[in-house]
């Protein structure tokens, strides 16, 4: 075990590199980039064992990737924002051909206009592939959870495509002290890949045809939601050998800071949470009582656990570093229907904010609070989803 | 791994769709409008008949004779037309 | 084995759904006869995606992957680095098998990505001319003069007028260490390739003409004749690209282009004034291809 500096980038190649990832087929985008560029210097050195494809484009770099899987090798992309967006035909496709892959998002803002900085919107348009979803706040947690990954995608209950979103620029190039597991270690914690149906000439199968609307399809799509069923508590259970053979504690889908009597819970994705979390601590002196539930795992979205949560809330405040146009903030959304007819109903607003990477502050997050204790007081919502920190 | 036959629930089904039944279920005899009738005084056992059948329909027996298995062949008539001996003639089903 | 001059070991089975006549099955059944057992296949939506039939039935008796349109070169890219890393490409082959329109159009940037970086892929295109499996539209490989649902003649011409993209130069200029055209009226010659093909250690592309009696209307049993013509015409001609050297293996060029015409629906309503500019350009490729062979030769 080792501890190093490093930005969450490296940290996410080391997480590559510890879990033995076979075949890596890749294109650059910033801020992706570091990622591939020290896998490549691992193979090139000799310290990672596997096939770097440079791939002439993303949605051929996830195809190159789901084949590798159906043969055998384990599999490892990295992305971001358009690259992302490019593979959507293709994520759908590892979800439904029920293909292990593990890919690390950049979590980067849409273009036009043209915008490198995070935002969400790319990992939350895909909300619908059928792919497990990670939203990181630390670079350790980025490591970590691709180790994790592969445990949980390889898994023969599970089999779906995991993707772990890293927050452009304030985790992809921000350098943070990062605990290098031994590779012994992960070794034993991550057993050999073997596929569920191989491409072998010895048992010839073909993958993928035709099927009708009386039979099958229907059935097989209906296996995708069974398994994504399977995977919160698969989660824990993996979460449980991950503490006991390294240390670390990782709590599920959701992380609890200061939730315990806090009157307003803000709910929040990705590396901002560091900053709300501080913000919390600052209020919590004076004491008012706020809280934040960090969303670690948004697919499979885990409404049970968030309605416990909070069950004793007045005031959630969603903060989505994205937005589904024509309606509102996807988390937003999902939280509404999660606590539909649930017995305790907390008042709920949305805040955009961060979008294209503006900046989140404690004072952002002060006054977000502030806002939220006004609504408490006037029992009503000023402005349902508001964008804030639009300059009007 | 075992042969995904007599499916009748998602119970039966693979976790993944994957298909190991072969086609031969299937019995593609039924398209056919016109059959080939193989002419045994004109054949000379060449196998071009054999060779040029989309269909894999078209075994050849012991004594190098076609033989048309008529559960799959399609009635393309190709191999009449290569026939180098017009050995093959194209009837019309149903006479 | 051997019959009729070629091996008689099987890897299809009947009972597939092509249509009676299909150039595509014959191209597929020489193919495996000579790659054999230890193959992996990859295939796009084409006709042949629908080929072999539904969940759970298939028609081949080797490994296949069916993969998304754009990426039949990518994903044989992937089987390929995955046997390697594990050890075991060395007896298997990889063989991406997509048609015309998987190839030349959505499918190119793919396939020149596969053949740039040189994985040890076969990648057979079997061209029958248009996208046949959604209903007979235009690609790029269609040919000048051909009708389709997309090129249909209507009171103002209509048809392609347009030349077929030649994919034997592009990949050529990928320095492709080999590439060959086949057609399975020359089954002898078609054989000779793929072994050649499946012995080369790097990528290698095999253009093979595919009948189609239902999209180029024809009466199906005339199918391997209208093969022959097109070679005779010139209108496709068999030669290899290997180590930047060509050498056309039909050298005979004996017959017009409206012999070829005459038999297909699809060029029916050409006047004689585009059939005679269609020969002006057939004879003119064929001498730049001779011309070809000949400097690669010097």
């Amino acid at each position: 075990m080792v501890k190093k500096i490093m930005t969450g980038d490296i940290a996410a190649a080391w997480g590559a590199r510890l879990s033995k990832a076979e075949v890596i087929a890749a294109y650059p985008i910033t801020p992706q980039t570091i990622i591939v560029e020290k896998i490549a210097q691992f193979i090139s050195d000799g310290e990672l064992k596997a096939e770097y494809l440079h791939m002439e484009s993303e949605h051929s770099a996830m195809a190159a990737c789901i084949a590798a899987s159906h043969t055998g090798a384990r599999t490892f992309t990295a992305t971001s924002s358009q690259g992302l967006v490019l593979m959507h035909e293709l994520l759908h496709w590892a979800s439904g051909a029920r293909i292990p892959v593990v890919m690390a998002n950049v979590n980067r803002a849409l273009a036009p206009p043209w915008n490198v900085w995070v935002e969400h919107t790319d990992m939350m348009s895909q909300r619908d592939t059928g792919w497990v979803q990670f939203y990181a706040e630390s670079n350790q947690e980025v490591l970590d959870t691709i180790i994790m990954s592969y445990k949980l995608c390889e898994d023969k209950e599970i089999q779906l495509p995991v993707m772990v979103g890293l927050d452009a620029f304030y985790l992809s190039h921000t350098s943070e002290i990062v605990d290098i597991p031994d590779q012994d270690s992960v070794d034993k914690f991550l057993p050999q890949y073997t596929p569920m149906y191989p491409l072998d000439i010895e048992d010839p199968l073909s993958i993928g045809s035709l099927s009708m609307p009386h039979q099958w399809y229907s059935e097989f799509r209906y296996k995708i939601q069974e398994a994504m069923d399977r995977v919160i508590p698969k989660l824990n259970q993996i979460e449980e050998d991950f503490y006991n053979e390294f240390g670390r504690r990782y709590t599920g889908p959701l992380e609890l800071y200061n939730t315990d009597g806090a009157e307003v819970v803000l709910i929040v994705s990705g590396a901002a949470a560091g900053t709300i979390k501080e913000t919390v601590d600052i209020f919590r002196k004076k004491g008012i009582k706020v809280g934040l539930i960090r969303l670690r795992m948004f697919r499979p979205f885990p409404s049970e656990e968030l309605n416990k949560a909070l069950s004793k809330a007045s005031f959630v405040g969603v903060i989505d570093r994205s937005f589904s146009f024509g309606h509102e903030g996807a988390i937003f959304s999902e939280l509404k229907a999660s606590l539909y007819g649930a017995k305790h109903s907390p008042l709920i607003k949305n805040f955009i904010l961060g979008i294209g990477g503006r900046d989140i502050t404690i004072d952002t997050i002060s006054r977000v609070y502030d806002n939220c204790f006004n609504c408490l007081k006037n029992n009503k919502i000023d402005n349902p989803v508001e964008w804030v920190d639009i300059k009007v | 791994m075992k042969k995904l036959e007599k499916l009748s629930s998602i119970k039966d089904l693979s976790e993944a769709p994957i298909s190991n039944v072969p086609s031969l279920n299937q019995k593609t005899g039924t398209w056919r409008v016109f059959r080939p009738e193989i002419d045994k005084d004109k054949c000379i056992k060449c196998s071009i008949c054999w060779r040029c059948c989309p269909d894999i329909s078209i075994d050849v027996d012991e004594e190098g004779f076609p033989i048309i298995n008529y559960d799959y062949c399609k009635g393309c008539g190709i191999c009449a037309h290569e026939c180098p001996k017009t050995a093959i003639r194209m009837e019309r089903e149903g006479k | 084995m051997k019959r009729a001059g070629i091996p008689t070991e099987e890897f299809i089975y009947s009972g597939h759904t092509a249509c009676p006549g299909c150039g595509a099955m014959l191209v597929a059944r020489y193919l495996l006869k000579v790659l054999g057992k230890n193959t992996i296949m990859n295939i796009p939506a084409c006709c042949f995606a629908a080929i072999p039939g539904t969940f759970p039935d298939t028609c081949l008796g080797i490994p296949l992957l069916y993969n998304a349109f754009e990426t039949t070169a990518a994903t044989a890219s992937g089987i390929e680095a995955a046997l390697k890393i594990k050890g075991k490409k060395e007896k298997i082959t990889v063989v991406g098998f997509a048609g015309d329109g998987g190839t030349a159009d959505i499918g190119i940037q793919a396939l020149s990505g596969a053949i740039e970086r040189g994985h040890e892929i076969m990648y057979v295109c079997y061209d029958n001319e248009a996208y046949m499996n959604t209903g007979m539209q235009t690609s790029s490989l269609t040919p000048m003069g051909a009708t389709t649902t997309t090129n249909p003649v209507g009171k103002h011409g209509g048809w392609k007028t347009r030349k077929k993209k030649n994919m034997m130069e592009i990949v050529a200029a990928h320095n492709i260490p080999y590439a060959a055209t086949v057609n399975p009226s020359y089954p002898m010659d078609f054989i000779k390739k793929i072994e050649k093909a499946k012995s080369i250690k790097g990528p290698s592309y095999i253009h093979a003409y595919s009948v189609c009696p239902t999209g180029w209307r024809y009466q199906p049993e005339i199918g391997l004749e209208i093969g022959r013509l097109a070679t005779e015409t010139g209108i496709f001609p068999l030669y290899e690209f290997e180590n930047d050297t060509y050498t056309i293996n039909y050298k005979k060029k004996t017959k017009q282009v409206i012999e070829y015409y005459k038999l297909q629906g699809r060029f029916r309503h050409l006047p004689e004034d585009f059939v005679k500019e269609v020969q002006r350009v057939i004879d003119k490729e064929w001498q730049r291809l001779q011309d070809k062979e000949e400097c690669s030769h010097r």
